[in-house]
């Protein structure tokens, strides 16, 4: 099938990395709000991650990538333009409809802002008119700016020091055009599970459709396991198979930070022995790295990462 | 062999077969049953009366001539044994370890009217195992034609599809979502039942074949059935995509941190390799005392998994008797020697949780077996009072799977009620030149009776694509004598005299 070679890639911050994997075939089928699940390589492990944006022309996926755990960092390091992925399997989940919504909001925060992009295109496309309200940390850390711009009708940009747009939290955006306009068919938001309760809290008394996109811990992507199941309203679904939107007025999402905190500890302690492999054949060249398997990993001061779990904003 | 044997002469005890001591193989991931040597299986293969009603044949599946290839085994013409097998089962590695022969070949077994029944199970593993150890393929020769087809899943059912559409002549190409092909074979089986390194060899086969794999390929998503017939190129299609989609018990506690499917916890312990853990990145962390829900062959797999994973305890809470337990009594057998509890007639009520959003206890109630229920077997019923909290930290949920959706929500297809593809007695399905059999369209059952449904499928499609086999009787209704030539019919494009591998 593809040789999913990495054709290009760009760095948006310390911790966030754009890649544009070829894969013609599913640059064909993809649509907004599909994920796809990717692997580095034979030993690793399958990781969801949301289209960010596809080219049909071009043949190629493009992911935006935030570095917080083992694998993420470990893609950071290794993915350059001309190496390939092992494996990438989608696009994955039930497109979203963008075709029914008049006037619509796209929120995207920290790990949302790419994936909310496909939507508010796709939107666009429809005719309708689309307002975008991002958050990031700071101005430095902004992306994509002109790129929501050609697709949106208004942008709405926060920023947590008020370096650029307004100063505050993504709610207030999305407050700001609730404010603005009446006649507001749908919320779209994508992010950290924090941040879209928020924003499903903030439509909730004016019962605008709140659609959220969840990316709970997976392992197939096709049904098969039930990890990544959420609770949504009565009913217990499958992010990939039922989802990955479903309505965030009815998402509990308690339980779906519970489940992503399932693995944590273990992630932390693969991330650490990687961190500190890294440093080891750095220093020593690759031989030491038989070493460290036997011997205790040094102890590593880990980077400043976000917490994907408590942030509201993001960058 | 020689003389003809009577149930008098035959050795009277069925040879057993060696396996590791519990409590060594509780600690790896070695195959747990040693297979016989040859002096075993020659041994065994005398057992077998070589009657002339033959009910083992039609006790088959996919009515593989047993009493042929014993008596080929008999002779210790090892490779004649191979070929007969091999004209009718694609997989008999696999088969020999895997199939219930209990309640199939077996269970007919003429010797088993008095004595234990011959141990063709065990015979027909090591036929195959001596083929791989061997290198032995019977690649047949093969008259291309200009048919594609697509086969959608790389489980048994298309494995056995795959293979017979090959041999026919056609090109194969099977589609897999996972990165590695082999279905429930690779991510559900575990390596002490059914070794890795067996699969991997018949799939090298099929690949010999001709077959051609594409891994990481959802279809459905990635293109649909429709866009196969129409826009790929595909003549037809084979749908064997299995059940998968687990069943969980819908009680107080279900989406706790420490709850989760068999199909995860064997996904990844055997696929994604979790056993190796930091080796490999798969997480799985298992607990201290582990509570299996359900008695069937997974439960099983997923008990004997955990225990060899570093579990204390390992439970197994089942809401009927043991009578009533779907998995094979061999594993029962097995799960019970590497010291599994099992607790009978208990159905858990809700999992509590320990405050942190995993996994405290379960609270359980006793059953007591009431009048039978559409199944045959006696319903269990809950016993008022009986009531406790069962102490552990992991549950494992294996009590059953649904339909896959996304064969439904991407294609036409139809569906039945519960969400099964549906199909007529052909395998055909409402999409002319798709064909669909296995989990998908039965619900959960076994291994062979996947590959049965994949090769009648084949069958079908060959007639769906007039490719006629010159072995195969065939009586075409509208041909009549005008339709025919010299008792051949004239439609027929293509005379393959077809064999198995």
């Amino acid at each position: 099938m593809a040789d999913l070679e990495i054709l290009s890639r760009e760095d948006f911050s310390e911790v966030t990395y754009l890649l544009e994997v070829r894969h013609p075939l599913m640059a064909k089928a993809a649509r907004p709000g599909q994920f796809v699940i990717v692997m580095l390589h034979d030993h690793g492990e399958r990781i969801p991650l949301t289209i960010a944006d596809f080219d049909r022309e071009r043949g190629s996926i493009t992911l935006v990538i935030q570095a917080v755990g083992k694998t993420t960092r470990e893609m950071q390091q290794q993915c350059k333009v001309g190496t390939s992925l092992f494996a990438m399997v989608g696009p994955m989940g039930i497109p979203s409809p963008t075709t029914k919504a008049k006037k619509v909001v796209c929120v995207g925060g920290g790990l949302g802002v790419a994936p909310i992009y496909p939507q508010a295109k796709g939107f666009k496309q429809s005719g309708a008119y689309v307002i975008a309200v991002l958050g990031f940390r700071t101005r430095a850390l902004v992306f994509w700016e002109k790129k929501f711009r050609e697709v949106c009708d208004e942008l709405i940009l926060c920023t947590n020091d008020g370096s650029v747009g307004i100063k505050g939290l993504v709610t207030d955006g999305v407050q700001q055009a609730l404010a603005r306009h009446a006649d507001i068919d749908e919320v779209v938001a994508i992010g950290p599970p924090v941040m879209m309760r928020a924003c499903a809290d903030a439509t909730r008394a004016r019962k605008i459709k709140t659609i959220v996109s969840v990316n709970p811990i997976m392992v197939d992507g096709t049904g098969m396991c039930g990890g990544c199941r959420v609770k949504v309203g009565e009913q217990v679904k499958f992010a990939c198979v039922d989802g990955p939107d479903f309505d965030g007025h009815l998402v509990d999402f308690d339980d779906l930070m519970s489940r992503l905190r399932r693995y944590t500890s273990v992630e932390k302690a693969a991330e650490e022995r990687w961190t500190a492999s890294c440093r080891m054949s750095q220093q020593l060249g690759p031989s030491a790295l038989d070493a460290l398997t036997s011997g205790k990993a040094p102890q590593s001061e880990l980077l400043e990462l976000p917490d994907p779990f408590s942030e509201t904003l993001g960058g | 062999m020689g003389k003809k044997q009577t149930i008098r002469t035959i050795p009277q005890e069925r040879t057993p077969m060696r396996e590791l001591a519990p409590d060594v193989r509780v600690k790896n991931f070695l195959e747990v049953a040693c297979g016989y040597s040859l002096d075993e299986a020659l041994r065994e293969s005398e057992r077998c009366l070589q009657c002339p009603d033959e009910p083992c044949i039609a006790g088959c599946p996919v009515n593989i001539d047993i009493p042929g290839f014993i008596e080929k085994l008999g002779l210790n013409n090892l490779r004649g044994a191979y070929d007969i097998l091999t004209d009718t089962n694609l997989l008999p590695s696999v088969c020999g370890r895997v199939c219930p022969q209990e309640s199939q070949c077996e269970a007919v077994c003429t010797v088993g009217d008095t004595l234990a029944p011959v141990a063709i199970g065990r015979l027909e593993r090591f036929v195959g195992d001596t083929a791989l150890r061997e290198g032995w393929v019977n690649l047949p020769h093969i008259e291309r034609n200009r048919f594609r087809v697509g086969i959608v899943g790389s489980g048994p059912a298309g494995m056995a599809c795959a293979a017979d559409m090959a041999k026919a002549g056609c090109d194969v190409t099977v589609y897999e979502a996972f990165h590695e092909p082999g279905g429930v074979l690779k991510y559900g089986i575990p390596d002490f039942r059914l070794p890795n390194t067996v699969i991997d060899a018949e799939i090298a086969n099929l690949r010999k074949l001709g077959v051609k794999f594409e891994c990481n390929t959802l279809v459905g998503r990635l293109f649909t059935i429709e866009q196969m017939l129409d826009e790929l190129g595909f003549h037809a299609v084979f749908v064997g995509v299995g059940a998968g989609y687990p069943t969980m018990l819908g009680i107080p506690g279900d989406s706790l941190n420490g709850v989760l499917s068999a199909n995860e916890l064997l996904t990844r312990c055997n696929l994604m390799r979790a056993k190796e853990f930091p080796s490999f990145d798969t997480p799985l962390p298992i607990g201290k005392r582990i509570a299996v829900v359900g008695a069937g062959n997974t439960a099983m797999d997923a008990m004997r998994v955990s225990l060899r994973l570093g579990a204390e305890k390992v439970h197994c809470i089942y809401r009927r008797s043991r009578a009533e337990a779907p998995a094979r009594e061999e594993e029962v057998h097995h799960a019970e020697q590497e010291g599994v509890e099992f607790h009978w007639l208990t159905s858990p009520v809700a999992i509590l949780d320990d405050g942190r959003g995993g996994v405290r206890a379960m609270r359980c109630q006793r059953m007591e077996l009431g009048s039978p229920d559409e199944s045959g077997r006696r319903r269990p019923v809950p016993v008022q009072g009986s009531e406790f909290d069962f102490e552990t930290d992991l549950v494992v949920y294996a009590i059953g799977t649904n339909a896959n959706p996304i064969m439904g929500q991407t294609s036409g297809l139809r569906l039945n009620k519960r969400g099964y593809i549906a199909t007529d007695e052909n395998l055909a399905t409402s999409i002319a030149g798709v064909f669909a059999g296995g989990d998908i369209v039965t619900g959960a059952a076994t291994v062979i009776q996947a590959m049965g449904a994949g090769r009648k499928a084949a069958r079908s499609m060959q007639d769906y694509l007039h490719i006629r086999d010159i072995e195969r009787p065939y009586r075409d209704a509208d041909a009549g004598p005008l339709g025919s030539f010299l008792g051949m019919d004239t439609r027929e494009r293509n005379f393959t005299r077809l064999r198995a591998i």
